[in-house]
């Protein structure tokens, strides 16, 4: 059986369920499918969020993806991957990023999720833009997901 | 060696930049910053400043100490924030 991976840097918001629905049939072997949405919050270090600008460098972007995909493939024994991310100007509410993980047991679609996630917060080239009622901000990287990064890094 | 330079988000928005074509001789990609830096005092603030610069060669992350050995393309940028 072969893995797939699938990455997509998409304007259009995407369909959770179709995007289960189609790693099924393509996969259908798998045992598990562990899923993360990330949606635009409307509330955000105290301040009311109307919208989330999202920025990304065209190329190198989907080569992260990719890449990192293919390491949670490979390092999980994934059966499947799935990572879309939305850029452009979004609303609250409204989905950002999406990561389908497909194993044959829970265990290894859990952590590959979380793994793939961690590495998008850290070092995927994506820049956020909030559009607040104060005007808008550029976000900073935070401290904890830059360190929930380092968790994943191999032993020597 | 001619660099194509890309700057994004914020530091796009603070140099007033977003690509330009550089013809120039730099050894690494540190000595580059420092040159750019030497334009005036609101590049040196952005690139020289304790906020942390990213720097990408050909689509892969690199540090200043890397050597530029051709031509290539060199994106600027802060720290990333997707997912």
């Amino acid at each position: 059986m072969t893995s797939e991976s699938i990455v997509s840097v998409q304007h259009a918001l995407f369909d959770l369920g179709v995007e289960f629905n189609t790693l099924r049939e393509r996969h259908p072997g798998v045992g598990a499918i562990v899923s993360f949405a990330g949606l635009v919050r409307d509330l955000n270090l105290g301040d009311d969020v109307q919208a989330l600008e999202l920025e990304h460098y065209p190329g190198m972007t989907e080569k992260c993806l990719e890449r990192i995909a293919q390491q949670a493939t490979d390092r999980f024994g994934l059966q499947a991957v799935r990572i879309i991310h939305r850029v452009g100007l979004l609303q609250t509410g409204d989905p950002i990023v999406l990561v389908l993980t497909a194993s044959d047991h829970r265990h290894e679609a859990f952590e590959a999720n979380e793994f793939i996630m961690d590495y998008l917060k850290s070092d995927a080239p994506f820049w956020k833009k909030e559009w607040t009622s104060e005007g808008p901000r550029w976000l900073d990287q935070r401290a904890c997901d830059r360190e929930a990064s380092v968790r994943w890094r191999v032993a020597a | 060696m001619k660099l194509n330079l890309l700057y994004f988000a914020r530091l796009r928005e603070e140099l007033g930049v977003a690509q330009e074509a550089l013809e120039c001789q730099v050894s690494t990609v540190g000595e580059l910053i420092e040159m750019l830096a030497s334009r005036g005092p609101v590049w040196r603030a952005q690139l020289l400043a304790d906020e942390p610069l990213k720097i990408a060669v050909d689509h892969e992350m690199v540090l200043p100490s890397f050597v530029l050995g051709r031509d290539a393309e060199v994106a600027l940028f802060r720290p990333v924030t997707g997912g």
